[in-house]
């Protein structure tokens, strides 16, 4: 079947002499400001540390080796493997996993909610979605810690109506991370869905409930399976940038609730600064997030092909 | 015994626009019924309300005698094949036909083999595996046949479902789709705007136009006693002639046709005054003293037929359709013939 991956040449031989120079820039740009970072990391990580943060240019394995393996105090006992740092990243998961779930909780029905206005209101609606977006996250953070605090705003009011007689314990809790990166990446949710649901076409349903289909079955069987690159889009989306995120977990974690993102923040501070740990922590992560694209995109190419 | 649907004085409005205007029907049981009209007409609104998809601004219809009004779409005993198919993108086509079955929870093996024998019906066993956006159009609208008679319902909404087919395969799948009507004694309501394929398919036809019911009648009855000019206009092609009636005797009426001609017809309750008169154009014959005398215009070869276009002395041009024979003689344009019109051919109509 022809379509956007056949390849047909756009035209004679000409076109490929404008589109080079055309496109030189954006590759410049994708080179130098995309390419060159990440590189620059992953040299970094194999790099010795220098006391006081920077590096030294001598090769070493001591960040992998700081990461994965525990060779006791003075670094003399026979190695085994190391859970601090583990541990870090499968609570990071954790996290990102359930805001994920938040997010798509309350993410489809409100992109559903939008994609089925009168498509003259439907511009208003994004907007509304959009507009927490134009203030600065870490204000927006900051915000909801307040808000959320032990005899905060929230607090304050659920005691005020009668609902509960001792406030709420949220700050510093799983569930205060949840809530801040829910806060945070709820737009990259909804947005793919809206588009997802926008052009899906309700034929399908009429469709469906002229077969006998209840409302539950034709969600279950039809749309969510046709809306389904949107959902998964979205659920990306939220997922990666959560996984690395430092701000929410940070500001409304606490101490003992800290994610990847701060660990490695913590690198790069002028104090503790072990910049090749902090690198060897960022190739982990992205290696991490490649692996769960590489999965995505192999799982979508096969429900394609079938 | 009761009647598969009875919808009466049905109004259908959106906002301001109206769809139908006080649309009363009523459909035998085992019947092929046709709702034929022109563009926009309603008849797909008139269908979805029928499946449940809209409801019923004023009026109620009635399924096998229960009022539907209340009851939702996947209730009601009765599965359409959409006019724009909406298949099921991401199911293969067998999945697809075998939706229904699936959610009238008939077992796996059951539904396969019901719904690989409406795929070798629609001639697509070949297409089983494949996804809808890998078929052509009529192939598509071929598998929506399928994926709609497989549960067996007990009325059967067809919106247009031979459109996009070629002539060959669409002369098939009337023969076909008759033959299975029969065969199944499903309740058949059949839309289309191709009058040819109402008139050979149907027991009884609906003439719509503009959200109104102009007629309804079998084939025979729409042809050849059509009741306004509208509905012969519709269907076939005919000629048009605005008239005068003199007198009326016996059921007989005397009218002056423009130009100043006079004629001798059938009258259906018509009294003195102006009104249309419609000949059909293959029931004229050229003669040489016939009932009206006009002069040869153009001749369209068509075929099986010839088409002569012919002026009365007014100028208003007369169509007529001449077999394509050895024994009918061509006439050259410009030539002064006469016109017999056979008796019973010329019908004066109520407007
Ligand atoms: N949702 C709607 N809102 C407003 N007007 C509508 C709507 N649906 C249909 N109509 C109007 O109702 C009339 C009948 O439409 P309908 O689709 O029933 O026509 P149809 O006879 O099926 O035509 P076609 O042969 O082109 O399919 C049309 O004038 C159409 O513009
Ligand atoms: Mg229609």
């Amino acid at each position: 079947m022809a379509g956007p991956g056949s390849n047909h040449a756009p035209g004679p031989g000409s076109w490929r002499g404008i589109l080079v120079p055309l496109l030189l820039p954006t590759w410049a740009m994708i080179g130098i400001f995309l390419l060159l970072p990440v590189l620059l990391m992953a040299v970094y990580s194999f790099l010795t540390k220098e006391f006081r943060g920077g590096v030294e240019w001598e090769f070493s394995l001591a960040a992998y080796d700081q990461f994965f393996l525990n060779r006791g105090l003075f670094g003399d006992e026979p190695p085994t493997l190391e859970w601090t740092y583990i541990t870090v990243f499968a609570r990071s998961i954790a996290q990102a996993a359930g805001a994920t779930a938040l997010c798509l909780l309350i993410g489809f029905p409100t992109a559903w909610f939008i994609a089925t206005r009168p498509a003259s209101s439907r511009g208003i609606w994004l907007f509304l979605i959009t507009v927490p977006y134009w203030v600065n996250l870490l204000i927006r953070t900051v915000s909801l810690r307040f808000l959320i605090r032990e005899n905060g705003p929230l607090n304050d009011a659920l005691m005020g109506v009668g609902l509960i007689s001792e406030p709420l314990q949220i700050i510093n809790t799983n569930m205060a991370v949840q809530l801040g990166l829910f806060y945070s990446y709820l737009p990259f949710m909804v947005l793919p869905i809206y588009a997802a649901v926008e052009r899906y076409s309700f034929a399908y349903s009429e469709a469906a409930a002229d077969l006998y289909a209840n409302r539950w079955v034709t969600l279950r069987e039809i749309v969510l399976p046709i809306v389904r690159p949107g959902i998964v889009a979205g659920c990306i989306l939220v997922f990666i940038p959560s996984l690395g995120a430092f701000l929410a977990p940070n500001l409304l974690g606490g101490a003992k609730n800290f994610m990847i993102g701060s660990l490695i923040e913590e690198q790069f501070k002028k104090s503790l600064g072990n910049w090749p740990f902090g690198a060897a922590v960022s190739m982990i992560l992205m290696t991490l997030v490649l692996i769960v694209l590489f999965v995505q995109a192999r799982a979508a190419t096969r429900q394609e092909v079938r | 015994m009761t009647d598969a649907v009875e919808i009466r004085n049905a109004v259908k409005r959106y906002g301001n626009v109206t769809a139908l205007h006080g649309v009363s029907l009523t459909i035998r049981d085992n019947e092929f019924f046709t709702l034929l009209g022109p563009s926009g007409c309603g008849k797909t609104t008139l269908l979805r309300m029928i499946a449940g998809f809209e409801d019923v601004t004023e009026g109620e219809i009635r399924l096998f005698g229960q009022n539907i009004a209340n009851l939702e779409p996947n209730h009601r005993p009765v599965n359409t094949v959409f006019q724009h198919y909406a298949l099921f993108p991401h199911m293969s086509v067998i999945d697809n036909v075998a939706f229904g079955l699936k959610m009238q929870k008939v077992a796996q093996d059951a539904r396969r083999k019901r719904a690989a024998e409406m795929l070798e019906m629609v001639h697509l066993s070949a297409f089983a595996d494949r996804l809808p956006a890998q078929l052509s159009g009529g192939q598509q609208q071929r598998v929506a046949l399928a994926r709609a008679l497989a549960p067996s319902p007990k009325v059967l909404l067809l919106d247009e479902p031979l459109s996009a087919l070629d002539l060959k395969l669409r002369q098939a799948m009337r023969v076909e789709l008759k033959q299975l009507q029969e065969d199944t004694g499903i309740t058949f309501i059949f839309v289309t705007h191709d009058q040819e394929e109402a008139l050979t398919m149907s027991d009884r036809i609906a003439v719509m136009s503009a959200g109104h019911v102009q007629q309804i009648g079998t084939a025979q009855e729409i042809y050849e006693a059509p009741v306004n000019r509208f509905v012969a206009d519709f269907i076939g092609e005919t000629n048009l002639l605005p008239v005068e009636v003199l007198s009326v005797r016996d059921g007989r009426a005397e009218v002056t046709l423009p130009g100043g001609h006079r004629l001798q017809v059938a009258a259906a309750g018509q009294g003195i005054g102006k009104h249309h008169l419609s000949i059909r154009p293959e029931r004229m014959a050229l003669t040489e003293a016939g009932d009206l005398q006009a002069v040869v215009d153009r001749v369209v070869y068509l075929g099986t037929d010839r088409q002569v276009i012919a002026r009365l002395e007014d100028g208003t041009p007369l169509h007529l359709r001449l077999q394509n024979s050895d024994r009918v003689a061509v006439p050259a344009p410009g030539k002064r013939v006469g016109l017999a019109v056979e008796a019973g051919a010329a019908r004066l109509l109520a407007d």
